[in-house]
């Protein structure tokens, strides 16, 4: 059972910092998605050496090891599934919330896995620095959650993805090694293990230290809020936009019912009664941002947009920020439950993907609202619904894999930011091949040998290098 | 000189026909342009050399992508983005010469790389061939890709020593409207750094510093004006010494430099490259040991007979 393990982890961690009562584990069952496991033993350390320690212990009574940082990911990576159906330890990075350091001149953060995005943001502000990628989620996501899932949010249009703002991280391996990934001069020798380890979600490591590029502020920013009769003319300017040789700071679309619901949650002044919003964000120097913001209205009102808003001061842009990062919660004033979809289609394909997946949602009788990056192609349909509706979910998993196929077909991939997980795990085949798989599994097999890491994740059973145990579909469900 | 640049038919026929030539066994040196060719150290001399096929295959300029054969001349390249009014953020010093293919397998990024960042961000799928002569997918087409592991930012940069680049889909961006190289004889490079929002490039030789702007006119000439009297436009940067090539942090180039004159160095401010053409004394660049086992067991895992690039190391 888990008493002797549990014991264990308390003598090296301290009895405060253990958790193995059912109601505490009854916690850490799941993520943020809708998959549920069972964890063995929960674990809260504070050093590396307590992560080392707890990762020694683990393997010593043969349980595999869960990473977790704010359980805010939406893919099932942090749901806890064993290795031959013994219970894993969860390993919580959320008390390692220390900024270790700030090198202002050569803009650089070293921070402990569980600092919240926005902290180290709000911490470096007064420097006239920011941390760039930024889930929506950033008020409560982790870094080292963004590292495991190279999640980024609405700037990674122009900025890039989490992977190109971390430079080094420092990884408690399966078996209980340290190893530094990448360093803060540019060409670290070797193999890009930093670039390699960034997404990985939790199957190659802990990271216990982790550091960041920070990038400036922007002298000049420009936030626009435009008002469309059509989603077809909202896609047609996304297009636009990217065509005209704009690489907005930020592109993000809105359907008509998510409109709604968030000016009823936020009241910014969203248009009700509008078919879909673009808020698009232009910074950099101030004659640039000028005259991208101009090109923008150009480009909406060539497009036949109803409205054109910029906002006027810092306090109005927050404001629609506001609103465009609270959708996911004003989704509750439209139904109790939601499953959100992550995938990524060529942008110009933006239009035929959106209708159907529209039109699946309503064969499969469900609600879709949509709310995403336009810019990157980044689709978020979120089909809501009431989870106590008999036989509701059957429907729901079924639409949801009839979208990615949509999304597939067209050349799209099956996530933009949120991972695989064990949520997308076996539509991983519809993106690649057996061949495809064996490569991506040899380089997990080379941080991870026993799979003993986060096993179950990101890779389906069966390929050819390892010979997994397979998971039940929709065990967790 | 480069030809007219034709977009060629997505079709896997010259993918296959490589992975074909590089078969499933015997040492196999996959050759480009030759413009970095001791990078590593030399190719086992018994080695078969391959040649990755060559094209444009196609330019999506409002989807910002360009699919493109690793054999590709980076000048053909960029002649075919231009027609779109995009450029790629790759930077090699012989462009006419270098392969799109040799320089990701090298993985150096060009001095711009302060404004453009590193090449490893540039790659969005690669197609490569394996040690099995497997033609294998990893990324995707679009510009943000979170399915599955990054083998992408593993390929750039290993020498070919896991896989022998095929194909790649490459993150393009609009060229800048305006671009102008300056001159200043000031000895305080970081300075210019604190002043400028996001320079595209700040060389600096011990005794002079040269930047790079890029971007609308009228946020270039304001810059222009910031950095003071002192800097006055330049038809071109320096020639980089092509000596030896460092790799430290940015906040130690000072004190990197401190025993080189002026002159015989030419650092890269706020990246860490400093090209040299006399002795420096070489960094400590140790690996740790559990890093150490990391790479060879990758190296062991993608190609357990060590037949690709059999000579090169990363390490």
């Amino acid at each position: 059972m888990n008493d002797a393990l549990a014991s264990e982890l308390s003598a090296a961690l301290g009895p405060d910092r253990v958790r193995s009562g059912p109601l505490e584990l009854t916690l850490y069952r799941r993520d943020a998605s809708l998959l549920e496991g069972q964890p063995g033993v929960v674990c809260f350390p504070c050093t590396t050496e307590e992560v080392q320690a707890a990762v020694t212990i683990a393997r010593r009574h043969g349980r595999a090891v869960v990473p977790r940082g704010s359980g805010t990911g939406l893919a099932g990576g942090a749901v806890p599934v064993g290795a031959d159906g013994a219970e894993p330890v969860v390993v919580v990075t959320t008390k390692m919330d220390a900024i270790l350091g700030i090198d202002e001149g050569t803009r650089v953060a070293w921070v402990q896995p569980g600092v919240l995005n926005l902290d180290l943001t709000r911490d470096v502000a007064h420097l006239g620095l920011h941390f760039a990628p930024d889930p929506s989620s950033q008020q409560s996501c982790s870094v080292g959650g963004n590292v495991a899932n190279n999640s980024g949010g609405p700037h990674c249009l122009a900025y890039g993805v989490t992977s190109a703002h971390v430079l080094a991280v420092e990884v408690v391996l399966p078996d209980g090694s340290l190893a530094l990934l990448g360093g803060l001069d540019p060409e670290p020798p070797g193999y890009d293990l930093r670039g390699a380890f960034v997404g990985s979600e939790g199957t190659m490591g802990i990271a216990v230290r982790i550091a960041v590029r920070l990038s400036p502020d922007p002298p000049a920013v420009r936030t626009v809020l435009v008002d469309f009769a059509s989603i077809e003319t909202a896609a047609a300017t996304v297009t636009g936009i990217i065509a005209a040789g704009l690489v907005p700071a930020a592109l993000e679309m809105m359907d008509a019912r998510i409109t709604a619901a968030v000016e009823d949650y936020v009241h910014a002044g969203f248009p009700r009664d509008a078919a879909a919003v673009l808020l698009v964000e232009v910074d950099g120097l101030p004659a640039g941002v000028e005259a991208a913001a101009q090109v923008v209205a150009d480009v909406a009102e060539a497009n036949g947009a109803r409205g054109v808003r910029v906002a006027a001061d810092e306090a109005e842009r927050a404001l629609l920020w506001k609103g465009r990062k609270s959708a996911f919660g004003a989704i509750a004033r439209i139904a109790p439950d939601y499953y959100l979809h992550d995938t990524v289609v060529p942008r110009t394909r933006l239009v035929e993907v959106l209708s159907q997946v529209y039109e699946i949602a309503e064969r499969h009788q469900l609600l879709v609202v949509n709310v995403f990056h336009a810019g990157d192609g980044n689709l978020h349909p979120l089909l809501v619904f009431d989870r106590r509706e008999h036989g509701v979910m059957d429907r729901v998993l079924a639409a949801g894999t009839e979208m990615i196929t949509a999304c597939v077909a067209v050349g799209g991939v099956l996530s933009g930011e949120h991972g695989i997980g064990l949520e997308k795990r076996d539509h991983m085949g519809l993106i690649f091949s057996d061949a495809d798989l064996d490569a991506q599994r040899r380089l997990r097999l080379a941080f991870d040998p026993d799979q003993t890491c986060n096993p179950h994740k990101v890779l389906p059973s069966g390929s050819r290098c390892g010979d997994l145990q397979s998971v039940p579909a929709g065990a967790w469900i | 000189m480069t030809g007219p640049v034709r977009t060629l038919p997505a079709t896997d026929g010259p993918l296959r026909d490589f992975a074909a030539e590089v078969g499933p066994s015997e040492p196999v040196v996959a050759v480009g342009g030759r413009t970095q060719w001791t990078v590593g150290g030399d190719p086992d001399a018994s080695a078969r050399e391959v040649w990755a096929p060559a094209g444009v295959v196609a330019h999506e300029p409002a989807e910002m992508i360009v699919r493109v054969r690793a054999g590709t001349r980076v000048a053909e390249l960029d002649d075919a983005l231009a027609e779109g009014g995009q450029m790629v953020a790759l930077d090699p010093a012989d462009p006419e010469r270098a392969t799109v293919g040799g320089l990701l397998a090298v993985g150096h990024s060009g001095p711009r790389r302060l404004g453009w960042g590193p090449v490893r961000d540039t790659v969005l799928e690669v197609r490569f061939v394996s040690a099995a002569g497997e033609l294998i997918r990893a990324g995707g087409p679009v510009v943000k890709n979170v399915s599955g592991f990054d083998l992408c930012r593993l390929l750039v940069g290993s020498l070919g020593t896991l896989g022998l680049l095929a194909e790649v889909v490459l993150r393009v961006r609009p060229r800048p409207p305006v671009a102008v190289w300056l001159q200043g004889a000031i000895d305080d490079p970081d300075r210019v750094r604190r002043i400028l929002l996001r320079p595209s490039s700040i060389l600096w030789d011990g005794s002079s510093t040269w930047v790079l702007l890029e971007g609308h006119g009228g946020d270039v000439d304001a810059e222009v004006k910031a950095l003071g009297p002192e800097f006055a436009p330049v038809g071109a940067p320096p020639a980089l010494p092509d000596d030896d090539r460092w790799s430290v942090p940015p906040s130690a180039i000072h004190q990197f430099v401190a025993g080189l004159h002026p002159g015989t160095f030419v650092a890269e401010v706020g990246v860490g490259i400093v090209h040299t053409s006399a002795p420096a004394p070489a960094p400590v660049r140790a690996v740790d040991p559990a890093t150490a086992t990391l790479h060879r067991r990758i190296k062991a895992n993608f190609d357990p007979s060590g037949r690709l690039n059999p000579g090169r190391m990363v390490a």
